[in-house]
Parts: C-alpha cells; structure tokens; sequence
C-alpha cells in the first residue's frame, strides 16, 4: 500500500475524529457525554501530533490531557452531579446563537482564507527549513525528544522553573477556593471538631 | 500522484476546530462546558504550533506547546475549583446566573 495514501488516511481519520468529538462538545445535552467528545478530540490530536513526528507531544497529550485533564472534568461532573436538566432551548438572549454561529463561520473562513493566502506567497524571511521534518533531519529516531529536550532545558530553562513555581501556586490557590473553612464567628467546640484531628475521640 | 500531506491542512484543521470552540463557549450555558470549549481551542492553538514547527524546522514550536500544555493544566484545576466553589453555593446554576457580581 502507498505510504502517501496512509498518511491521507490517517489525516483524514484524524481530523474526523478531532471535529466530531469538537462538535460532540457543543451539542450534546448531557455534561458527561460532551466530556467523551473531548477526549475523542484529544485523541484525534495526538493522531496529528504523532504524524507530524512529535512524539513526545503525543504521548504528553494523552497523558496530560486525556488522562489528568478529562479525568478532572469526568470528577467534578460526578461530584456535582450530572445535570440532565439542562434544556438547550432555553435560550435567554434571543440573538446570541444565530450570531455565535455567524461568528464561528466568519472566525473559521476568515483564519482559513488567510491560511490559503500565506500558503501561496513566499517563505516567510526568518524561516530556517523549507518543510523538513524536525524529528527526520538526522535520520535518529530519537532526536525529536534530544532536540525538545536540550531546547527545554538549555534555552527555556528558567520559564521550565518558572512552571514548577505555577503548579504550586495554582494547587494551593485551589485547596484555598474549595476548602469548607471553619466559621471565624464560631467559637464553639461543634463548628472546629469535624477540622481538629485531636477532637475526633 | 497524489502529493505530500502540506502543513497548511493542519493550520486548516486547526482553525476550524478553534472556531467550533469560540462558538460553542458564545452558545453553552453550562459552566462546565464552557470550560471544555476553553479547552478545544487551547488545543487548536497547540496544533498550530506543531504544525508551523515542522513546517520552518525550528523545534522551539514544540517548546511553547509544553508550556502551554503546562499553564493548560493549571488553569483547569484553578477554573474547576472556581465553578465547584458557586456551584456548591448555587447548584445547578448557569452562566447567566452569576451576574451577582455586577455592581
């Protein structure tokens, strides 16, 4: 089989698979539902990243997204409880879908047009290949993730630390929004004892 | 005979799919799913970054995809823990349902 009529193969799937789950979001009633579309999108973009030779972002977009991101949502959805009630036709502002959707269209035709456009004119000047694969240069396998990793750790080293400070901040900013605090009003021993360890007795 | 997949396609692909998420955060109520349309064009962004790293050979393109796969993560667990904070203080409650801040 043609190597060319694979990769049309798995672009096309993959796109599918990307605007299907993408539209599956934005449709479907159900929170649960909508959370499996986007982990079809998801995957469908790790299908994209993994054809264009980025492994390592491939396996990071599962692992991360796919696996953290939407087990997150999937969490948050079953701790709320799911929603069935959610009417898509209640619509409070009578215009605002008929021009979400003129502005979707306008948005995707105009960054399509311009895509087209850029496409047929000349290499931009700072280009430094004219599409040679990144991961393909030298023939290694692993030079996709030896190029990413001495870019991330030798270039970008301090944003890499910078990320770590980001993490902190936004796991203990999370524990401070959603943690029952004791009532600061409350001076009796009933409103501090579920928080006390040593009154559990 | 067919030609090579160009990378515009995936620039293509990615601006639909960043269009299906702007309108579908302009037209779900659901706090939820808006955030999952934040989501979809976080990864539209992604995919345009990969694709004009492979098409200008610079790998700095995937770079800036780890971190804003980084800086994605962080802003779903600071945003889910905002919507858990209203939605255990108001449940079931839209978008359209926290205009209590306005002035």
């Amino acid at each position: 089989m043609d190597t060319t009529f694979l990769e049309y193969l798995v672009f096309f799937a993959a796109a599918a698979m990307v605007l299907g789950g993408a539209i599956g979001v934005i449709t479907l009633k159900n929170p649960v539902h909508a959370a499996l579309g986007l982990v079809m999108t998801l995957f469908g973009i790790a299908v994209q990243f993994v054809a264009q030779e980025a492994h390592f972002l491939a396996a990071v977009q599962v692992i991360v997204y796919a696996g953290a991101i939407v087990v997150l949502f999937l969490f948050v959805i079953m701790l709320l409880g799911v929603d069935n009630a959610m009417d898509l036709s209640i619509e409070p502002i009578k215009v605002q879908r008929p021009l979400a959707a003129i502005m979707g269209l306008g948005l995707g035709s105009l960054i399509t047009a311009a895509v087209i456009k850029a496409d047929s004119s000349t290499v931009l000047p700072g280009a430094v290949g004219d599409g040679i694969d990144v991961a393909t240069e030298t023939g290694d396998h692993d030079s996709n993730i030896k190029q990413l990793a001495e870019n991330l750790y030798g270039d970008h080293v301090f944003a890499f630390q910078l990320t770590s400070v980001l993490l902190v901040v936004a796991v203990a900013g999370t524990v401070v929004l959603t943690r029952k605090w004791p009532k600061a009003d409350a001076e009796d021993t009933d409103a501090s004892l579920p928080t006390s360890p040593g009154a559990a007795k | 005979m067919i030609g090579a997949i160009e990378p515009s396609w995936y620039l293509i692909l990615a601006a639909l799919l960043f269009s299906i998420g702007a309108s579908g955060l302009l037209i779900r109520r659901n706090p939820l799913i808006m955030f999952m349309c934040i989501e979809l064009m976080l990864n539209a962004a992604n995919l345009t970054f990969v694709a004009l790293a492979t098409k200008l050979g610079d790998i700095n393109g995937q770079t800036a995809v780890f971190f804003v796969m980084v800086v994605a993560a962080a802003e779903v667990v600071v945003g889910l823990g905002i919507i858990v904070s209203i939605l255990r203080r108001k449940p079931g409650a839209t978008a359209d349902d926290l205009a209590e801040l306005k002035g």
